[in-house]
């Protein structure tokens, strides 16, 4: 009863200043704990705290309501002391005089009492804490109206009893089960998030063995392709654990987003309204960020195909922003039109194809896509003699290409790395198919020449100095005769090399490494010219702009930086994903830069001002591999669950699944043309699919595109144009030469 | 970590290892700390969150790293991560010997003794780690998209081994030698060996061998035979290569080879084969090399033009057009065909003695003309029933008739020659090479312009082949005098519908054809007919089977230009006859249906409703077109009747 009256002082306290309130629960959850454990003198309640919560009005008629409740819990009791005192101190009297003499037949004991100190310590500091729930409760207007305390308590026992977790839980859960088809796919998607808050409000609060107990009898409820982060959950069950794991710190205080419709939404808020199951509706107020929709509920396949991601689905308005995707302007160079090479001109159809190559050329450059961003959007580095060059010989190549398709799959090199028992983590071809380069668990990069001629290193200053500087040959006379070699290597690094990428002139390579570091390398002199260091984890990837100087890198450190290769600090830092950026892409225009990352989803950053504009969710695993469609509309990414994933840029919105993998899919790459995307897997294939007609299948109105609401047809053996297996050589990296031949490499795995 | 491991296979249905506080005593202890009970329970539930959560992130470098395995150095790395020292000494991939005691639960890690000095002394020093190296596996596809077998060695990379030159040996010895069946096991040898690659220049230049063996036509066979086992070869990439076998093999066709001095030789047979082995290549391998068919074409046109060279020469230059395809008949042939008669004409229609061998080199070389020149128009009228498919296929009819009809048309699998007409710009290759050749300015002639012109070269001959032909006239008779019929009632029985229903084209060039006793088609005709005198072919048609006589002497104009009308869709004038037509159908032979009533087959037809469901205009308005090909021959009238007698 003492303590009774302390609670009761103190809910006046509360009640008569709920100014204070503000004030307090900025420095939350320390003080809170410790006023409680004073103010209880009880250790059993005392551990229980508060968690944070988010601002909100305070009404009084609220407090009101539960100091009315709490009288009458004291009643029942037959703690008619502390209700006297209670009443006095709340100014109650008015209120209630029918209720006195309700109370009948004591002898509850102290075990009651004690049950109801802590549940009313509960109570109090629920309501020092959040009294102001959005759900506002029925209004008291007469003793006739007056809620059932048990309502009202657990209304008020938010962060609260830790026993009912289960019961609230399970009874959403019934409530689910027993809606309409239709509805229940889309609130099965409250299961996961709310599981997992609950969850972590438990071990937040140090309801160790309830957390277990909660865990064991929901987890098998999840969704199978949450399994990975119920792994992690379930062996956190301390809150000084949850401290250090910074993934679900985000998770807790991101917002989960989850697409409703709005009938479902009705439905689940009347239930939760009727049944006063404040809990569950609090949790979704504060944790989850509900995007309501009209029209019809989806079908759980259409929404599994979206979910699966660690914050939830893409809320729509992400996905509206303009993506200027289309190609940038191709520079006009004349290409000297020498005809030594007239065999390959006489082939068949290739004249005719020539020409409209040629033509198409001339009408690309002439006008401008419209869906192009500004040629100088982004500043770009001006085109050397030598790219001139390069381009003149792409577009000589591009000539003798050779048209792929459903009936014409390309033949395959692939590149075996032998006795790479270093551990192969990463391979490039540069974009003429003259150089491979391998980035290797030893630390150490290696570069092969793919054609006969080898690799030579630039002379030193003082043999080039020796050299005739006019002479026609200088390029060749530059170089040093006797450092000729098949390969070379790269050493620098100190730890794994997990990407590596060509400049696109071929001068350059970067690596990136476990070190932290992105490393950049002359392939002239073979020898590093700059660290980048900014990462201060391991940095996963990294990727040369499409057009030389900018790269990008993304790591442990959940953040993809843009570098400038003259800038030893990044000039963008893309921050946004909940885990580690696994991949990072540019865009075939420069202006975009997409990454994939462990928390499952995809986003496409904006070059120019570093935002986020896209939003790609569905994945169920990790994303390893990205790869942007020749025409910069798709987007295509490959993921640990062995799905591959097409994404309409333009739209925001998945346009295919291609299942078949059995692996992580570790190299995505489409064709030149874009007809042909070749996929290559841990699982030791590469499959080759057809894009064109995945494109084409999904025609992606406006409708679909407002709505984001898509069917993907189940057609991946349909699209799957062929297969091709190697016997023991998972496959590290895929490219297409310019003819279209596809190349792949790997490294033999002998165990 | 020993200890964890221990727990995590001791109890697998557990979700995660645990370390007992029992091991964190121990330890303590053999560190000399004392721990209480809840100290220890503590620090266990902390020790085992901080391993998983250490595992979890190793995770994160195993899959970076592209292996399925961790690795203590994954695990390090994130240990690393959380400032805790790492696991030293067991960074060796191998995977470790873990042992159990059975005295108790434990497990461990052996850990063998090493003899350090064994070690440093012995006498085989292992190879070093061998370097790192990249090595090119190619998975080619043919032209077509098949996935050539995998895991084969480029020819670039394969160097000509000992045992391959053996093999070569062996090969060449067997195929040139005496034994048929060591030549037949080293021809199927050759043709599904995967690994001679590398010896297939040196195959290609024994077969460039065929000029020096031109007298000997067993030779030559053995050595065509061998190209065609080498094309066959589905592990072979030809290359460039196929240019060369190109050649040995015109030459087979094209050359007066020493061997066909000798009228006994049958080189007639040798060039046949050449020539459908160049086909062969040429549809299968014509690809690989650019412009092959331009070539070849040209080759073979430049044969047929030279005057000088040999008849045997102008049967290979026909039978070569001829395996190449109707459209390279129609290109190289056709034009050339006018220029080519009169010195044939003058060859055929020499009767002297001297002139008798010669004569009957002709004769081969009429025949050829014929056979190509006949399947020319065939596939060209086919070609034309394909364009036009969807204006048959609402052919009014009984109810049976056209459903008949839709399932014939569903089951017409379009014979792959016409349709696959090479995707080369032939045209433009042509004009390109140039040289004056007449496809310069060749324009498609019309089907009906090209059999007057073919008729006033071949007459009754040509028709012959065509109602006797058996791909296309596949239910004899009835098939090639009524195709309508057939078409049209399908349900009555004719067998072969699929041939019947290509025919309608050629209806109306069939009228002419009074003759049906069908002589096999490589039987010269005689020379006489070629003159072309309408007259005379009628009289000789007349006279010769009494089918004609009979049907050309009921001749009922009238009934017979309505009926000739009536085959095609469109019929512009309204049917003169009342009552519904009768059509015979006469499923046996010639004049079966006329004896015995019991195979005539009956049927009554309803007039064809004016046209609604006859749609596309151009193909209506394309067939009258070769309906009135015997019209400005007005001469053959007679024959022309003829075929309607029945009715």
């Amino acid at each position: 009863a003492r303590h009774n009256s302390y609670r009761g002082k103190k809910m006046a306290a509360v009640q008569d200043a709920p100014m204070e309130l503000d004030a307090e629960k900025e420095t939350k959850p320390e003080i809170l704990s410790d006023g409680t454990s004073n103010l209880s003198g009880n250790t059993a309640s005392g551990t229980l705290s508060s968690p944070p919560l988010t601002a909100g009005g305070a009404p009084k008629q609220e407090d009101q309501q539960t100091l009315i409740a709490v009288l009458q819990f004291l009643r029942r009791n037959k703690l008619t002391e502390s209700v006297e005192i209670l009443r006095r101190e709340a100014c109650l009297e008015d209120q209630e005089d029918s209720q006195t003499l309700d109370g009948s037949g004591g002898g509850k004991g102290d075990g009651d009492g004690g049950d109801a100190n802590s549940l009313l310590s509960r109570v109090s500091i629920a309501s020092a804490a959040a009294p102001q729930s959005t759900l506002t409760p029925i209004p008291v207007k007469s003793e006739y109206d007056q809620p059932d305390v048990s309502v009202v308590l657990s209304a008020y026992s938010q962060q609260g009893d830790p026993s009912l977790y289960q019961v609230y839980y399970s009874s959403l859960k019934n409530f689910i089960e027993s809606v309409l088809d239709c509805h229940r796919a889309e609130l099965s998607q409250l299961f996961y998030p709310l599981f997992v808050h609950m969850y972590l409000e438990l071990v937040y609060n140090n309801h160790e063995n309830k957390a277990k107990a909660f865990f064991e009898k929901f987890s098998g409820d999840q969704e199978c392709y949450y399994q990975d982060d119920l792994r992690i959950l379930c062996g956190l069950t301390k809150k000084e654990h949850l401290k250090g794991n910074e993934a679900l710190l985000d998770f807790r205080t991101s917002r989960f987003v989850l697409r409703i419709s709005r009938d479902s939404y009705q439905l689940l808020k009347r239930h939760l309204q009727e049944r006063h199951n404040n809990q569950i509706w609090n949790i979704i107020q504060e944790h989850l960020y509900i995007d309501i929709f009209d029209g019809m509920p989806r079908s759980k396949s259409q929404i599994d195909s979206m979910s699966g991601s660690f914050a939830g689905e893409t809320r729509r308005e992400v996905n509206k922003a303009k993506v200027f995707y289309g190609l940038l302007k191709e520079p006009e160079i004349e290409v000297p039109l020498d005809d030594e090479d007239d065999e390959a001109e006489n082939e068949e159809g290739k004249p005719k194809k020539k020409k409209t190559k040629k033509d198409s050329m001339g009408s690309k450059s002439k006008k401008q896509d419209p869906n192009a961003p500004q040629q100088n959007r982004i500043p770009l580095p001006e085109l050397k003699d030598s790219d001139k060059l390069d381009k003149i010989m792409y577009m000589k190549e591009s000539t003798k290409r050779i048209r792929l398709g459903p009936e014409n799959l390309p033949s395959i090199c692939f590149y075996s790395f032998l006795n790479a028992y270093q551990g192969l983590t990463a391979v490039d071809f540069t974009d003429d198919s003259s150089l491979l380069a391998g980035g290797f668990a030893d630390s150490t990069v290696r570069v092969w020449s793919a054609t006969p001629k080898k690799l030579r290193k630039v002379k030193s200053a003082a043999e080039l100095n020796l050299i005739d500087k006019e002479s026609d040959d200088v390029l060749e006379r530059i170089m040093d005769e006797k450092t000729a070699s098949e390969s070379k290597n790269l050493y620098g690094h100190s730890g794994p090399v997990y990407g590596v990428s060509f400049s696109p002139d071929r001068n350059y390579l970067l690596s990136s490494s476990e070190d932290g570091t992105v490393r950049l390398w002359s392939l002239q002199t073979f020898t590093c010219l700059v660290g980048y260091k900014g990462h201060n984890y391991p940095v996963w990837d990294t990727h040369f702009s499409p057009f030389g100087y900018y790269f990008v890198s993304g790591g442990h450190d959940r953040v993809a930086r843009l570098w400038a290769t003259d800038h030893y600090q990044p000039l963008r830092i893309f921050a946004g994903h909940l885990a580690d950026v696994t991949c990072t892409r540019f865009h075939p225009n420069s202006n975009y830069v997409v990454t994939g990352s462990t928390d499952r989803t995809i986003r496409l950053w904006d070059v120019l001002n570093g935002n986020c504009v896209r939003f790609f969710t569905g994945h169920k695993g990790p994303i390893h591999s990205l790869a942007f469609s020749p025409n910069g509309k798709f987007l295509a990414s490959g993921s640990t669950d062995g799905r591959v994933l097409l994404w309409d840029i333009g739209h925001g919105l998945m346009i295919g699944e291609l299942k078949g993998h059995t692996d992580t899919i570790y190299a995505l790459k489409f064709s030149r043309d874009g007809e042909i995307l070749a996929s290559g897997s841990m699982d030791n294939t590469v499959r080759l699919w057809d894009s064109m007609k995945a494109f084409d299948d999904m025609e992606t109105d406006d409708f679909t595109a407002a709505t984001g609401h898509i069917h993907l047809p189940d057609n991946s053996q349909e699209l799957l144009l062929g297969m091709y297996h190697s016997k023991s050589t998972p496959v590290t990296h895929l490219h297409f030469t310019r003819r279209n031949l596809l190349l792949a490499a790997g490294a033999y795995n002998s165990q | 970590l020993d200890i964890t491991n221990a727990k995590m296979t001791e109890r697998e249905e557990r979700r995660f290892a645990e370390v007992p506080r029992e091991s964190i005593k121990l330890m303590a202890e053999s560190t000399g700390v004392e721990l209480s009970e809840e100290v220890a329970t503590l620090l266990a539930e902390d020790v085992c969150y901080r391993l998983r959560e250490a595992t979890q992130n190793s995770s994160q470098f195993m899959r970076h790293a592209k292996r399925r395995k961790l690795s203590v150095e994954d695990f390090n790395r994130a240990l690393r991560w959380s400032n805790t020292e790492t696991v030293c000494g067991y960074g060796a991939q191998d995977a470790l010997p873990f042992r159990p005691l059975k005295e108790g639960e434990l497990f461990f890690v052996e850990d063998r003794e090493i003899n350090l000095v064994e070690l440093a002394l012995a006498t085989n020093i292992p190879k070093g780690c061998a370097e790192t190296m990249v090595r090119v596996h190619v998975s080619y596809l043919d032209g077509k998209g098949n996935l050539e077998p995998q895991g084969t060695v480029p020819t670039a990379v394969q160097s000509l081994s000992e045992d391959l030159l053996k093999y070569y040996q062996q090969i060449t010895r067997a195929i040139l030698g005496e034994d048929p069946h060591l030549m037949k096991v080293a021809l199927l040898d050759l043709q599904s060996n995967s690994k001679i690659a590398a010896l297939l220049p040196y195959f290609v230049y024994v077969i460039s061998g065929v000029k020096s063996v031109s007298h000997d036509l067993d030779q030559l066979n053995r050595l065509l035979h061998m190209v065609k086992s080498l094309v066959q070869n589905p592990y072979l990439y030809l290359g460039s290569y196929v240019r060369s076998l190109v050649s040995s093999v015109m030459y087979c066709i094209l050359e007066p080879l020493a061997a066909s001095i000798n009228p006994l030789n049958d080189h007639w047979t040798l060039r046949d084969y050449a020539a459908l082995l160049l086909s062969h290549i040429f549809w299968t391998h014509g690809d690989l090399v650019s412009g092959l068919y331009h070539q070849i074409l040209l080759s073979l046109q430049k044969v047929l033009s030279d005057p000088v060279r040999p008849l045997c020469s102008h049967y290979g230059a026909v039978v070569g057009l001829h395996a190449l395809g109707w459209k390279a008949v129609e290109r190289v042939l056709y034009p050339h065909l006018p220029a080519y008669w009169a010195n044939l004409q003058a060859v055929l229609d020499d009767y002297s003695v001297s002139n008798a061998q010669v004569k009957a080199d002709g004769h081969k070389v009429y025949g050829a003309i014929l056979v190509a020149v006949e399947r020319l128009l065939k596939m060209k009228a086919l070609s034309l029933t394909l364009a036009a498919e969807g204006g048959c296929a609402g052919l009014p009819g009984t109810a049976t008739g056209a459903v008949g009809f839709r399932e014939n048309s569903l089951g017409l699998s379009p014979p792959p020659e016409p349709l696959s007409e090479p995707p080369l710009g032939i045209a433009s290759h042509l004009q390109a090479g140039g040289a004056g050749c007449p496809w310069e300015e060749w324009t498609p002639v019309s089907l009906p312009a090209m059999y007057c012109e073919l008729y006033s070269f071949f007459g009754d001959s040509l028709a012959v082949r065509f109602s006797t032909d058996p791909p296309l006239g596949g239910a004899p008779p009835s098939g090639s005098r009524q195709p309508l019929e057939g078409r049209k009632e399908p349900a009555s029985g004719a067998p072969n519908l699929e041939n019947t229903r290509k025919m309608p084209q050629l209806t109306a060039s069939m009228n002419i054809s009074p003759r049906q006793d069908g002589s096999p088609c490589m039987e010269p005709q005689p020379p006489s007919l070629a003159a072309t005198v309408p007259g005379r072919s009628l009289a000789r048609s007349s006279s010769s089977s009494s089918v004609s006589r009979s049907r050309s002497s009921s001749s009922r104009p009238g009934r017979s230009t309505s009926q000739s009308r009536d085959i095609f869709p469109k019929a512009r004038f309204p049917l003169p006859q009342v009552g519904p037509p009768a059509f015979s159908f006469i499923i046996g032979g010639r004049q079966m249906g006329r004896r015995c009533q019991g195979r005539r087959f009956q049927t009554s037809f309803t007039p064809t409703p004016p046209l609604t469901t006859l749609p596309p205009r151009a193909y209506a308005h394309k067939l009258p077109v070769i309906g009135r090909v015997s019209k400005p021959v007005r001469r053959w009238t007679c024959s022309h009747y003829s075929l309607h007698l029945p009715l």
